[in-house]
């Protein structure tokens, strides 16, 4: 598997999309959706709501274990992926792409954020 | 204390596979190779290759075998006959259960009972206790067997390409010594699936084989490999118990709803006679809980250890619970109070971490293969 290169990444496996307007898209990485199994259940952060850098903001349920889901930055949020909460399996099958899971209006971001190569070492993935 | 898990013959296969691995009573076991949900589906509509090499067999001989068996097990064994196979228990002098079982007829004197890994050595221990004054040997063959099962409606076609044993004559709950892909084994009819099926009870040196063979004759049925997280749910939404969840040594046979595997009538005493005659009557006049079925209305899964909840109370606990790839909706098995144990019963929820969750009450099983 390979972690885009331009994305960043969080030690909670977030990734992180370049700002566009200020607005940076969050989702769960690869390496994140293999370890978790198959998602059946996404809960998701509302649009309007305040999530906190390092806080849980929803959670996401597999077959066997629900994870709290982190964000990796502070903001607003403005988008959560009706998608996914439909069909939770697109975290695993496009955990980049189609699997996104909210976006953020970042008003804050921490300085420990990795690069793709960081994180593939980070996770040995 | 920490020891190193301990590795079935098909370890290195399986890595070879991709499977993530998962700790199961000290064994590293495969979890699943790819989706679970894949797999799962599999099973039910065409076939899955699952190594259960971590449950234990034990070996009992002697003129006395059978006589010993039916008394240290609930079950009548002295009735089993040859070329067949119960599901049985094993419980303590106060009733509560140690384990369930299956016992193989094997030969006129010759029988395997399979326990299941976490209980193998408790298991071993208690019939080695227990065959004090019986002609009869207890025997630790743990080692000498490797387990593979063929699970799902195409496991007949598939095993037909690999053996020329008398599969149309092994019925559901019978076992016959034969070959398959050229080694010897021991084919037995069972299966913890809710499906047709084979379990194949192997030397470890011939497991690979055996698999690899396997693999092949199954691809164009459509047979994937298996691991233990869809075991998990085909189990659930069959019904069928899982010991450590649904059975305990707190619990006895009739608690969890299975007396009809206590055999009173069988000649001389066993063990727990006195405590689970006890058990029935209460059973009959006053049950405590009862094992029920839930079916979530949102999507949100119950684990087991959530509380049941009526009208803001607890009534009950769920003790395995899973998103069902059939039903597409979390299940759940839970004891809970009889008088909210009746199919239909409303107002029941679970608490999900903090949140009550509504559930339907239903009866076992959640899915019952057609015939």
């Amino acid at each position: 598997m390979s972690n885009p290169q331009q994305l960043r990444y969080s030690k909670e496996h977030e990734w992180l999309s370049a700002l566009e307007d200020g607005v940076a898209t969050i989702g769960i990485t690869e390496y994140a959706a293999n370890a978790l199994g198959d998602v059946v259940y996404a809960q998701l952060p509302e649009v309007g709501d305040t999530v906190t850098a390092g806080e849980t903001c929803g959670e996401l349920e597999s077959t066997k274990s629900v994870s709290d889901l982190y964000s990796p930055v502070t903001g607003e949020v403005t988008a959560a992926n009706q998608d996914v909460v439909d069909d939770p399996s697109l975290v695993n099958s496009a955990p980049f792409e189609g699997g996104w899971l909210f976006k953020v209006r970042v008003a804050e971001e921490p300085a420990d954020l990795l690069s793709a190569d960081e994180y593939t070492a980070f996770s040995g993935n | 204390m920490s020891t190193a898990p301990r590795l079935t013959a098909l370890d290195t296969l399986h890595r070879s596979l991709g499977a993530t691995m998962t700790d199961f009573a000290g064994w590293d076991m495969p979890l699943r190779y790819a989706s679970e949900r894949d797999e799962h589906n599999a099973v039910r509509t065409r076939a899955g290759l699952f190594d259960l090499s971590h449950m234990g067999e034990i070996t009992v001989t002697g003129p006395e075998a059978a006589a010993f068996l039916s008394y240290a097990l609930v079950g009548n064994i002295a009735t089993v006959g040859n070329g067949r196979a119960r599901y049985t228990m094993i419980v303590r002098e106060d009733g509560g259960i140690v384990d369930d079982l299956i016992v193989y007829r094997l030969g006129e004197s010759e029988y395997m009972v399979v326990a299941n890994a976490g209980n193998a050595q408790i298991v071993l221990d208690a019939l080695t206790e227990r065959v004090s004054g019986f002609d009869a040997e207890v025997r630790d063959d743990r080692d000498a067997y490797a387990l593979l099962a063929v699970q799902g409606p195409e496991s007949p076609a598939i095993m037909k390409a690999v053996t020329d044993a008398d599969l149309d004559g092994l019925k559901y709950y019978a076992g016959l010594p034969g070959t398959v892909a050229g080694v010897p084994a021991l084919i037995a009819r069972t299966g913890y699936t809710g499906e047709d099926g084979f379990e194949l009870f192997v030397a470890p040196e011939h497991a690979e084989q055996l698999w690899r063979a396997l693999t092949e004759a199954g691809a164009p049925h459509g047979l994937i490999p298996c691991g233990l997280s869809c075991r998990d749910t085909l189990r659930l939404e069959a019904g069928m118990p899982l010991y450590g969840h649904e059975l305990t040594t707190a619990l006895t046979p009739f608690d969890a709803g299975l007396g009809r595997v206590v055999k009173f009538e069988k000649e001389g005493d066993f063990v727990g006679r006195a405590a689970l005659t006890a058990a029935a009557e209460r059973a009959e006049t006053a049950p405590p809980r009862k094992l029920v079925g839930l079916i979530a209305e949102g999507r949100r899964v119950p684990r087991a250890g959530f509380a049941v909840v009526a009208d803001g109370k607890v009534i009950g606990e769920v003790t395995s619970g899973a998103p069902s790839p059939t039903l597409g909706r979390p299940i759940a098995m839970a004891y809970v109070d009889a008088a909210f144990a009746a199919p239909g019963t409303e107002g029941v929820g679970v608490d999900i971490r903090g949140t009550h969750e509504p559930y339907e009450v239903v009866a076992l099983p959640f899915y019952k293969r057609q015939k």
